[in-house]
């Protein structure tokens, strides 16, 4: 059974049907680029995803015993964090907050959690620093391994990449192609279709109907895939 | 009044430093949360409906026991003024702006129905003249609120921060984002009520948000904000009340200019600090390896 699969799902936002038909599903080890245009609801989707917002009709389900609690989700940065005063350990082990039930506090597994996936994204020697000091693609990976503490199986990223300069995105992605590597189901929404095609394996692209549902490679041949590549290329 | 103090000196100075202790401290403990979640004005909005609240409870003669009053009228309003940004009905800052004009305005006519006007509008402006005037009722509401306001924030300090950092995370691992926004408004609440009697309903959100602001000056990490504003926030009512002695003033504008006084070395040493951080760290760039990408 696959991971997530998406049955014939609407959505809604503000009582506006926002994507409608949307079935499709993610299978264990892929890695989803949902594209689309501003208004695709390509956001919408993922929120619904995380369990964030009902979905209007339709349902997701979820497999191999993934709980809608267990996904790792890596938001935009709000304006809020950017100055925050947290140490790059705090956040990190904020991570692991889902699965510690009631106990009020962290214990032992939650900080080796926390230190593992420091360790794994390189950000045990900024461990003590201060979130607010670091760079644009530091903190971001730092709310990478923050998601990475939240889940085992699959991780949902929005727009990962946005005000990152071209070499930190590269170098986040390939971070990504990694993390994949290792098993990590990942979707992500994201609209930079070029580096989506270039690092997905899968795409789904979104007019809240979905345009296009498979492989990056066959997308990439694709009529429609070859028009938008032309269109943002510009 | 000072004739008052040296009367009955050990008992009255006790309840004015155990009040005020619990109090500061939930003061600065809520302070940080609020100030990082851009919810300073929801505590200065509150404590203009705390104004409104005590002249009901001096028109309905609670004298001794106004916080019994207060407290859950200033709870209600909290969460309304809550419920009003969460789900977008109005303007934040507008609705803070409504309120508490609205209840300045109510409260200043009820006011003139109370048995001293006068000395009534000046004690709930500016905080009671000596802490003395603490009725026994109003102090164990104090102890007792504080420290479960105190007890709260310790057991659920893990759960605050996943919420003020990023809340939309939060919600997707899981917590109930809704339910501790609400508590978070209505711990503001209590303080509010409670810190009201003690500087008055101008300075409350003061005594709220100086020792946050000061700390994060100084401080870098969630942690050692949280413990720095609380510190400061105890040196400050220390210093201010015992201040106000000597001077004879009262004890509430003596604490919260002691906070500012606070707050401008604070930031004198916050400017300091990274100007001697960027002169170490300059030319260097820290920039880790990365296991996952060799």
């Amino acid at each position: 059974m696959a991971l997530l699969t998406f049955e014939s799902v609407g959505l809604s936002y503000g009582g506006d049907n926002v994507a409608h038909d949307v079935s499709f599903s993610v299978n264990a080890g892929e890695f989803w680029g949902i594209i689309g245009e501003n208004g695709s609801g390509k956001t919408t989707l993922m929120k619904a995803l995380l369990g964030l917002l009902p979905c209007a009709s339709g349902r997701i389900v979820m497999g191999e015993g993934l709980k809608p609690n267990e996904i790792g989700y890596l938001p935009q940065q709000s304006a809020i964090q950017k100055d925050f005063p947290a140490s790059v350990f705090e956040v990190v082990l904020s991570g692991t907050i889902g699965w510690r039930g009631r106990k009020p506090f962290y214990g032992k597994r939650e900080r080796e959690t926390a230190r593992e996936n420091m360790d794994l994204l390189g950000l045990l020697p900024l461990e003590e620093h201060s979130y607010q000091e670091l760079s644009g693609g530091q903190q971001q990976r730092v709310l990478l391994a923050r998601a990475l503490c939240a889940t085992k199986k699959c991780l949902v990223l929005d727009e990962p990449t946005t005000g990152l300069d071209p070499v930190v995105t590269a170098e986040f992605y390939r971070l990504l192609n990694d993390i994949n590597a290792r098993g990590m189901t990942i979707v992500m929404v994201s609209h930079d279709v070029e580096e989506a095609v270039r690092s997905c394996s899968h795409i789904l692209h979104l007019s809240c109907h979905p345009l296009f549902i498979g492989t990056a490679a066959e997308y990439k041949n694709s009529p429609i895939g070859r028009k938008y590549l032309k269109e943002t290329a510009v | 009044m000072i004739a008052l103090y040296f009367q009955n000196m050990p008992d009255i100075m006790i309840r004015a430093l155990v009040v005020g202790t619990l109090v500061s401290l939930c003061a600065s403990l809520l302070g940080v949360t609020l100030v990082l979640k851009r919810y300073s004005m929801i505590g200065d909005g509150l404590s203009h409906v705390g104004f409104g609240a005590l002249a009901i409870a001096a028109v309905l003669h609670a004298g001794k026991a106004s916080m019994a009053v207060s407290l859950p009228i200033v709870m209600l309003a909290a969460f309304v003024l809550m419920w009003l940004t969460e789900k977008r009905r109005m303007q934040g800052d507008a609705a803070i702006a409504v309120l508490s004009t609205g209840a300045i305005a109510v409260g200043t006519l009820l006011f003139r129905f109370s048995d001293n006007p006068y000395q009534d509008i000046c004690n709930s402006l500016f905080g009671t003249a000596s802490m003395a005037l603490l009725s026994d009722a109003d102090m164990w509401i104090s102890v007792g609120v504080s420290v479960a306001v105190i007890g709260l924030f310790i057991l659920f300090y893990t759960r605050i921060f996943s919420v003020t950092f990023d809340a939309s995370f939060a919600k997707a691992t899981g917590v109930h984002v809704g339910f501790y926004s609400l508590m978070l408004a209505a711990l503001t609440a209590v303080t509010v009520v409670i810190g009201m009697k003690m500087v008055g309903a101008i300075m409350v959100s003061g005594l709220i948000i100086f020792p946050a602001l000061s700390a994060m000056r100084v401080a870098k990490q969630f942690k050692t904000v949280m413990i720095t504003s609380a510190a400061l926030s105890l040196v400050c009512f220390f210093t201010g009340f015992f201040l106000s002695l000597l001077l004879e003033a009262q004890p509430g504008p003596a604490i919260i200019a002691v906070h500012v006084l606070s707050f401008l070395i604070c930031c004198l040493i916050g400017s300091l600090k990274t100007r001697i951080r960027t002169r170490k760290t300059r030319g260097i760039v820290v920039e880790p390896p990365c296991k996952a990408s060799r």
